[in-house]
């Protein structure tokens, strides 16, 4: 009796909830297996993808928010032998499960820790509370590929962001199992969209993007390059959250600055009395 | 309309030397590679006094002044003990408000009941609150020990010029930083009295310094490479070169900029005073505040009551000398300022609104606009596109609340919004919408040092006032 043939995965990007090949029908090759070479046209479609989901995303409660970051975790803990079969180690995709119930938990907390009523001089109610900024691009550090790319990724939009994600170009192959571990945990499609490919094809017209409210450079090594993004980020003044040092430690407490520097804040007021 | 008698507030509270240096490391000296300009009143051109300008030996001296205060005095200094500094800052405004009210209004041309009622006692307020804050950092909720940044570069506007300075000096000494801070070219006085201030307080030398110049002076100081945070109120413009300017290097940026804001008027409001709100939005400070509800969206089935409502409060309106403390609306700050109202308010014209003015009398000499509306203004206008920073209001309409979000949010601006209805669930619902940082429901323009103030879009990021103000000058 013949050996089974076995039946190989296509790695595709992950944009509004599908799975489309580039529409420049580009790849290179990772790991034995051909992957997306994503084009500043997929980069633009992403976009377009995000900023169609961030209505329901952002006004979905923070109680289902949360609920769908925590079906996130159940769905990788499921799939936890597949991205050790892809190189990646056990410990630390049991660390990308375990942030996933981390920020999960942030949803509906995040606005009580960082808004609240202000004591104004005068009769009057005065409330701050954070709001998402919007479409978020994103450079997934190039290591490692699966912790560092989900503490990129669920910092940004469990409060109510929809991201366009850079993954990173050597080790792409845990990203877009990760995008089939979020494509079956109920997030909308257009939440997170990924790019595989070259950082220096696609994020350029995420920065220069003017349907893009922030940009997050951490994945950007080479310091020349993430000035250029920063100075195209400029001109629609996107928030920017710069590149992290190259010896940051992704196993250790994330702290809520990823996600305080992806929010608004938006204070109401109104006059007490009969 | 009755007539009222002069009420002029007496300058002579305050003492305008004919001269001013630059406040270096606790000392005003004299430029050492700069020259100097003129100050003047906008109400009546009159020269007030000859202010340095700071060429780039200049701020370097100052940068490594803060550098210095930081390193050796402000930085190790207890918390307890910066608090007590910025009381005793706080306290010794309080002691000579009439005099900052006075030289404000002299300086800026704004009404003397504004400078007195509202900037010099916020001025003082947010003093008091950010002391407080010095030796609570770490309860703050950034972490058990945050830090300061080191040196904070900071470029103020001049529509309230005392009060920017507050904003930005306040929450940088109480974490700990010291400043570099270059007033507008147009009202540098107030700012070198708060340098008096810092000196009659015994505030340590260094830790706070006043560089004054025009905007060649702002970019020197923001690129100085010993910078380690940037603050900017000012135009959008201006905010896009400094965010260029910082990129790539480790200075934090904080930017308040400028906003083009919606005041939306439902029909079940309460005409009367949606009408003040909507004088209080667009002609407070005549009109030069970056959140003033300078287009009007008002519900067609209101809008002629509405309308009619609000021409005849405007006939009302009292244009003419700051000092008077009758007067409503001031003088507008500069020449060049004035020549952008004017080329804007023609464009509104040229393209098809309607331009109304009450009859009004202004002085001879001075910059000088009248309050003045736009009814059948279009989204495609200009005038409901740019910011104008005038008395100017662009009244639009709107029949369903879904149009009204619509068209509020129609804009790169995102600074703040104004609703005026009596069904509490309607506000909650459009607040909620509204992409702005301050949402005003059934008031406007009103300000507190616990509230944090920014804006959303091409408004700017970061916000000053509150416990978020704090995050600004912090390493969080």
């Amino acid at each position: 009796m013949s050996e089974r043939v076995a039946v190989r995965k296509t790695y595709k990007l992950f944009i509004g909830g599908k799975f489309p090949r580039s529409e420049s029908g580009r790849s290179y090759i990772v790991q034995d297996s051909n992957v997306v070479l994503a084009s500043r046209k997929d980069a633009r479609d992403a976009v377009v993808a995000a900023r169609a989901a961030v209505k329901g995303w952002a006004g979905a409660t923070a109680y289902n928010r949360g609920q769908i970051l925590y079906r996130v975790a159940e769905m990788l803990e499921g799939r936890r032998e597949q991205f050790i079969a892809l190189g990646v180690p056990a410990a630390e995709v049991d660390a990308a499960i375990d942030r996933w119930v981390w920020y999960a938990g942030w949803s509906d907390k995040l606005p009580q820790v960082y808004g609240g009523a202000n004591p104004v001089a005068g009769p009057y109610f005065n409330l701050s509370a954070p709001e998402p900024t919007g479409v978020v691009a994103v450079v997934a550090p190039e290591a490692p590929a699966l912790l560092g790319l989900v503490s990129v990724i669920a910092p940004a939009i469990v409060t109510g962001n929809t991201v366009v994600v850079a993954a990173s170009p050597a080790q792409p192959l845990p990203a877009v199992a990760l995008a089939e571990v979020l494509a079956t945990s109920d997030l909308p499609g257009g939440v997170v969209n990924l790019l595989t490919g070259r950082i220096t094809e696609t994020v350029p017209t995420l920065a220069a993007h003017m349907d893009v409210n922030a940009i997050d450079l951490t994945g950007v090594s080479d310091a020349e390059l993430a000035a250029e993004l920063e100075v195209k980020a400029a001109e629609n003044l996107k928030r920017v959250l710069r590149p992290a040092a190259a010896d940051h430690d992704w196993f250790a407490d994330p702290g809520v600055g990823r996600m305080t520097v992806l929010l608004e804040t938006k204070t109401v007021w109104h006059p007490k009395g009969v | 309309m009755f007539e009222y008698a002069p009420a002029p507030e007496s300058r002579s509270v305050v003492d305008i030397k004919p001269s001013y240096g630059l406040f270096v490391d606790g000392r005003f000296v004299d430029p050492v590679d700069g020259g100097s300009f003129k100050s003047i009143n906008p109400a009546s051109e009159e020269v007030l006094a000859e202010v340095a300008e700071a060429g780039s030996e200049d701020v370097d001296r100052a940068v490594r002044a803060a550098r210095k205060a930081y390193e050796k005095v402000w930085g190790p200094m207890p918390g307890r003990d910066r608090a007590k500094y910025l009381f005793r800052i706080a306290r010794l405004i309080q002691e000579r408000s009439r005099e900052l009210a006075v030289l404000e209004s002299l300086d800026n041309g704004k009404p003397i009941k504004e400078s007195r009622d509202v900037d010099v006692p916020l001025v003082a307020a947010h003093f008091f609150y950010y002391a407080g804050w010095a030796d609570k950092l770490n309860h703050a909720g950034f972490g058990p020990a945050p830090q300061p940044l080191g040196v904070a570069a900071q470029v103020i506007p001049w529509n309230f010029p005392l009060l920017m300075l507050a904003w930005k000096i306040a929450p940088a000494l109480a974490a700990g930083n010291t400043v570099v801070l270059k007033p507008a070219e147009t009202t540098p006085l107030t700012a070198l009295l708060f340098a008096e201030i810092c000196q009659q307080a015994d505030l340590p030398a260094g830790v706070v310094n006043i560089v004054t110049g025009a905007g060649g002076t702002g970019r020197t100081l923001v690129e100085h490479p010993g910078v380690d945070k940037v603050a900017f109120t000012g135009s959008t413009e201006v905010g896009k070169a400094i965010a260029r300017a910082v990129a790539g290097t480790r200075k934090k940026l904080t930017l308040e900029l400028g906003g083009k804001a919606a005041n939306i008027v439902f029909d079940d409001a309460p005409v009367d005073q949606a009408v003040e709100g909507i004088v209080n939005g667009i002609f407070f400070n005549q009109g030069h505040v970056c959140c003033a509800g300078s287009r009007l969206l008002v519900q067609e089935s209101v809008a002629d009551r509405v309308l009619e409502s609000l021409k005849r409060r405007m006939a009302q309106l009292r244009v003419g000398d700051p000092l008077d403390k009758n007067t409503d609306i001031g003088a507008i700050n500069s020449a060049a300022q004035l020549e952008r109202i004017r080329e804007l308010s023609e464009a509104g014209a040229a393209e098809g609104a309607e331009r109304w003015s009450p009859a009004c009398e202004l002085p001879e000499r001075g910059f000088w606009f009248a309050p003045t509306i736009f009814t059948g203004v279009t989204q495609a206008h200009r005038i409901a596109r740019e910011e104008i920073f005038g008395p100017v209001l662009s009244v639009l309409t709107f029949r369903t609340p879904a149009e009204a979000v619509e068209k509020a949010n129609n804009t790169p601006y995102g600074l703040s919004a104004g609703i005026w209805t009596d069904k509490g669930s309607r506000i909650l619902w459009l607040a909620d919408r509204l992409r702005a940082g301050v949402v005003w429901a059934n008031t406007f323009n009103k300000f507190d040092p616990t509230s944090p103030f920014g804006g959303y879009k091409e408004s700017g990021y970061g916000r000053e006032g509150g416990r978020h103000g704090l995050e600004a000058y912090l390493n969080v």
